[in-house]
């Protein structure tokens, strides 16, 4: 009997090549995820030392961050970024890769459309030159954003040198109280664990409190381990899992599915599995979250207080609490609810599956967005707008005063002309709210979905839960 | 596959006394318009070393004259953290940055760099904060990293060893891109996937 192993260490092992003394692993990529900002020039590496693509067919791209999310406006791109989408069709034409590209009913952020095409599986390896990579983690697959360089080494290899990363347990238990959400739960494990505490370390979630979330929930809290420093985030694959990912276009059928039942079972953390670090959190007395600074570890809960930087230790995080405050204009000690706002943003691979509009649309269902308010909702990929509007959420936003745009990154990091005016104010369902991400002199406040639409109803930072115990009471 | 060299480098030091900071700060989205890696010196810290009208801060850290001709970039803990972008790395270099000494560095970030032979090296906190006082108190403080011997030069505080995994040392001394051993172990890749059809 061999010693009981993490989930991690089941995937790593089963994905060594190569492990010689005095070099790092050389591990085997199940799925690389392309798209156009972080590819050219590893294209153009491989091209330059006469290497080809060594699995075309184990690699997909998409177009995502500079895709314009307003229909037919691809003209109105600048030069810089319609050269980088065609560059990326070019790319995939001549190395056979499979591309979703612009206008494509399958385009999407390519950590939406990974999962929802059914290509993202358990137990699998899988890159991109993307740090929200870590989003994949949600299905017990090991995930993780790598640099162009490394990019450039699977494409030639379908493999990568990696240096073995230490485990780190984190247990959630107990349930998430009414109105709370996941995005709440990974923003207030940032705020207490700190934005450097997993480096080095792959996180594992578990606990109650994961195990009753559905799969969006569950890539929600994978997306943002990059936040807490973490290499990636991984949750044991379970009935949720098979139930999502039977029936897609890339799951395994018939036999297959039975025979990769059998294995996917296999992969959570054995009992009594020892993990190099813990942390646990009570998901039961957590609230709705919004962060008040420049780094995603700066949360509060939504009815706290601004924190004063004469209550931090060190003489560092004073200084960068201060010159946080100084660039988002707040006030140490001031509430945050009743925060005046300018924009509302809804999307980001972090918030903008289907589970997630339909929170924001059960809010703001026969209500407007307040005088001055401009929201945007941004769908996560072609596929959610399309369901979306079936159900008609669209019709929910466009007569709430929202704009409903087609599938991309868009405003998390306003790379395709959508972006905030320099000093506005945002409430956005992104995952990261550093100086300028948004737009230069943008000020972000990261919150969930529901959050989000709360605020976009008063105009100012909101609570969501009395106007959702309202809904909920009809 | 010839890349950069690194061996020993003799700089004064420019101080970026933060923590934290991310990849975003050190190059924003917008300068990621590019297919090649031409010209992204420009972006380097822009939010940061413009005002809005797009003139030199001359109070931003780099500005300073002090700064100016230094190969070797001071800064605090968690350096590099968030996106994944490989330009920090080449905006760096092409602003002439060969060394970033810090507390720590976040995970990819740190790849990226000495993939490029860009030189990663984290101390502790008490030598930390002695070399940030001595560097701010007196600029033209020169530093003298060798990579052969893992070890900082400083002046009055004498050697200080750093560590570097044995692979990324060998790739940076001779030079050498890490795809070239990838490359050399295709039959064992091969193997692997014999076996996992």
């Amino acid at each position: 009997m061999s010693s009981p192993k993490t989930l991690f260490e089941k995937v790593w092992e089963d994905h060594i090549v190569l492990q010689e003394t005095g070099s790092p692993a050389i591990l085997y990529v199940d799925l690389h995820l392309v798209h156009e900002v972080t590819s050219p020039q590893a294209f153009a590496g491989l091209e330059q030392k006469g290497l080809s693509v060594s699995r075309p067919e184990r690699t997909v791209a998409t177009m995502d961050h500079s895709t314009p999310t307003l229909p037919g406006s691809l003209a109105e791109l600048d030069g810089a970024g319609a050269a980088q989408l065609r560059r990326l069709e070019q790319n995939c034409a001549r190395h056979g890769i499979p591309l979703y590209p612009w206008g494509d009913a399958q385009q999407g952020i390519v950590h939406v459309i990974g999962p929802e095409l059914g290509l993202t599986q358990p137990g699998m390896t899988i890159v991109c030159g993307d740090s929200h990579t870590s989003t994949h983690g949600a299905f017990g697959a090991l995930a993780f954003g790598i640099g162009t360089s490394e990019v450039e080494h699977v494409l030639a290899t379908q493999s990568l040198l990696q240096h073995r990363p230490k485990t780190f347990e984190i247990s959630i238990d107990g349930r998430l109280p009414f109105g709370v959400t996941a995005k709440d739960l990974i923003l207030a494990l940032i705020a207490e664990m700190g934005i450097d505490a997993g480096t080095g370390h792959v996180f594992e979630y578990r606990g109650e409190a994961i195990r009753a979330l559905d799969m969006e929930a569950r890539m929600t809290v994978c997306n943002m381990s990059i936040e807490a420093g973490a290499r990636a985030g991984m949750i044991a694959p379970d009935e949720t899992t098979f139930e999502y990912l039977a029936g897609r276009r890339f799951a395994p059928k018939g036999r297959d599915w039975d025979r990769a039942l059998e294995r996917w079972r296999d992969l959570p953390s054995d009992a009594g599995a020892n993990f190099d670090r813990r942390f646990t959190l009570d998901a039961s007395r957590l609230s709705p979250m919004i962060t008040y600074g420049t780094n995603p570890g700066m949360g509060i809960a939504i009815d706290g207080v601004v924190p004063e930087p004469e209550s931090l230790p060190a003489s560092e995080e004073r200084q960068a609490l201060q010159k946080a405050l100084e660039y988002m204009q707040l006030e140490p000690g001031q509430p945050l609810e009743g925060q005046p706002i300018d924009v509302v943003f809804i999307g980001s691979c972090t918030n903008a599956r289907l589970s997630d509009l339909r929170l924001a649309a059960e809010l703001l269902e026969g209500e407007r967005i307040a005088e001055g308010i401009r929201m945007l909702v941004v769908p996560g990929s072609e596929s959610v707008r399309n369901r979306a509007e079936a159900e008609g959420l669209d019709t929910v936003f466009l007569a709430a005063g929202a704009e409903w745009r087609r599938a991309g990154c868009s405003m998390c990091l306003a790379m395709n002309g959508d972006r905030l005016g320099r000093g506005e104010y945002a409430v956005s369902t992104t995952n990261r709210n550093f100086q300028g991400r948004q737009g230069p002199g943008g000020r972000t406040f990261l919150a969930s979905p529901l959050t989000a639409a709360a605020s976009a109803i008063s105009g100012k930072i909101s609570d969501p839960r009395p106007l959702l115990a309202r809904r909920r009471a009809r | 596959m010839k890349r950069v060299q690194f061996n020993r480098l003799t700089s004064h030091v420019a101080p970026l006394l933060m923590d934290d900071v991310d990849t975003d700060q050190i190059i924003p989205a917008r300068y990621l318009k590019v297919t090649d890696k031409q010209g992204l010196g420009e972006g380097l810290f822009a939010e940061w070393r413009y005002d809005r009208q797009g003139n030199t801060d001359p109070e931003f850290a780099l500005n300073l004259s002090q700064a100016q001709g230094a190969e070797i970039l001071l800064v605090g803990r968690n350096f590099g953290c968030g996106s994944s972008r490989e330009h920090a790395v080449w905006a760096l270099l092409a602003k002439g940055i060969r060394v970033v000494i810090a507390q720590s560095f976040a995970d990819i970030f740190r790849g990226n760099a000495l993939k490029n032979g860009l030189l990663v090296v984290q101390i502790g906190q008490s030598v930390h904060a002695k070399l940030a006082e001595m560097v701010v108190a007196a600029p033209s403080t020169e530093v003298t990293v060798d990579l052969a011997s893992q070890e900082l030069l400083i002046p009055d505080l004498g050697g200080v060893q750093f560590a570097i995994d044995e692979f990324s040392k060998r790739c940076l001394i001779e030079g050498l891109d890490s795809l070239g051993y990838l490359l050399s172990a295709e039959t064992h890749i091969r193997k692997y996937e014999a076996s996992h059809e």
